[in-house]
């Protein structure tokens, strides 16, 4: 099967190029696997990101044939008999090949404290901080994401303007404010209410559609415009500050 | 040799072209410019209508034209098909619903929605033909 991959050699490329790759077929062969058998037999040049081979650690999201999917839950056979086109993760910088950088989520996903501030900050003498399994509803599903970035590569509006903070890090930014023992919500909201926060988003829906792990982070995103308008109206007739 | 050179691509102009989940929603935005546009066809009947008796009839003169007739027509599917693609995203937009302790499903918040604009139509639609009888 030809395999039409992306390369992409900073020392010697001027832009991104095709090469293409004849590797063999099998049924059960994911394009993962397919990629290392062209760096272990054919070309070892080839530079790409995996690592656990079973959709949990985040590191092979691509773009195959222009869908943003995880190559090693992506078989060969739902493209046979090929070709397979195979590029870089949309909307991010090319480091090299198939490698892109990632600084730019990282730093978003920084930004808005993806972790648990407690509301009130309790003594490890004074035990967990306990949660009723219809608290953990409200959010569980945010929990799942492995902060692929398959989304970001789906969001035209990410492509569009790179300051949009994106569907990943909202969706996580809601899984801290949607979780009971979190009293950081406000904070986290600044951000949120920002155009660049929840505004830039325009219902696409297509970061929900590629999400390997079923997040649903336009839903995350959209339920949010709700608190953030009436965030905003209410100001003006909540008495104090009027800021 | 190492060196670090990122390469930016840029979006293409055709980007929603190629992928049929994005050029539905580009399709979504789309029909948004006709619902625009027939509402300046209703304003321009209550304007008619603000000049007496014969502007009005002229405005339901045109109309009535053959031509007029098709493109509502034509208007009609376009704004079934946006109704119908926002209630479809209608789900993303609501937190989550809890009915006898089960979460409702994403297609019972659509078609609850879509019901619901029906029955809201039927009442408008009666209730004008109540009044106007």
């Amino acid at each position: 099967m030809k395999l039409e991959v992306m390369r992409y050699l900073p020392e010697s490329d001027p832009e991104p190029r095709h090469q293409v790759y004849e590797v063999p077929y099998s049924d059960t062969g994911s394009v993962l696997e397919a990629l290392q058998y062209i760096k272990d037999e054919l070309d070892p040049t080839l530079s790409f990101r995996w690592s656990c081979r079973m959709a949990i650690c985040g590191s092979c999201g691509m773009n195959i044939n222009g869908v943003p999917r995880l190559a090693c839950r992506t078989f060969l056979r739902e493209y046979f008999p090929g070709p397979v086109r195979i590029d870089a993760l949309a909307h991010f910088p090319v480091e090299r090949d198939l490698v892109i950088s990632a600084a730019d989520f990282i730093a978003k996903l920084e930004s808005i404290k993806p972790y648990i501030i407690p509301r009130v900050e309790r003594d490890v003498s004074e035990g967990e901080y306990l949660q009723t399994p219809l608290e953990l509803e409200k959010f569980n599903q945010f929990t799942k994401c492995i902060n692929c970035m398959l989304c970001y590569a789906a969001c035209p509006q990410y492509g569009i303007d790179p300051a949009f903070l994106g569907p990943g890090v909202i969706a996580l930014a809601h899984r801290y404010n949607a979780d009971s023992r979190d009293g950081a919500a406000e904070e986290r909201m600044g951000q949120l209410h920002a155009e660049e926060g929840l505004w830039s988003c325009t219902a696409v829906g297509y970061c929900s559609e590629v999400c390997p792990k079923d997040v649903d982070p336009a839903n995350a995103v959209n339920q949010n415009k709700m608190a953030s308008a009436l965030d905003y109206f209410l100001r003006f007739v909540k008495p104090g500050d009027k800021s | 040799m190492n060196v670090r050179r990122p390469y930016v691509r840029r979006m293409e102009p055709g980007w929603w072209w190629k992928n049929a989940f994005l050029l539905r929603y580009m399709i979504r935005e789309m029909t948004s410019l006709l619902v625009a546009v027939y509402a300046f066809v209703l304003l321009a009947g209550v304007f008619a209508l603000s000049r007496g008796d014969a502007a009005y009839r002229q405005w339901l003169d045109v109309m009535a034209n053959p031509w007029s007739v098709a493109f509502h027509g034509l208007l009609l599917a376009v704004f079934l098909y946006h109704s119908w693609s926002w209630f479809e995203i209608m789900p993303k937009t609501l937190p989550q619903i809890r009915l006898g302790g089960r979460r409702l499903p994403a297609a019972a918040i659509t078609w609850g929605g879509l019901a619901a604009t029906v029955a809201c139509c039927g009442i408008l639609l009666g209730g004008t033909l109540w009044l106007t009888r």
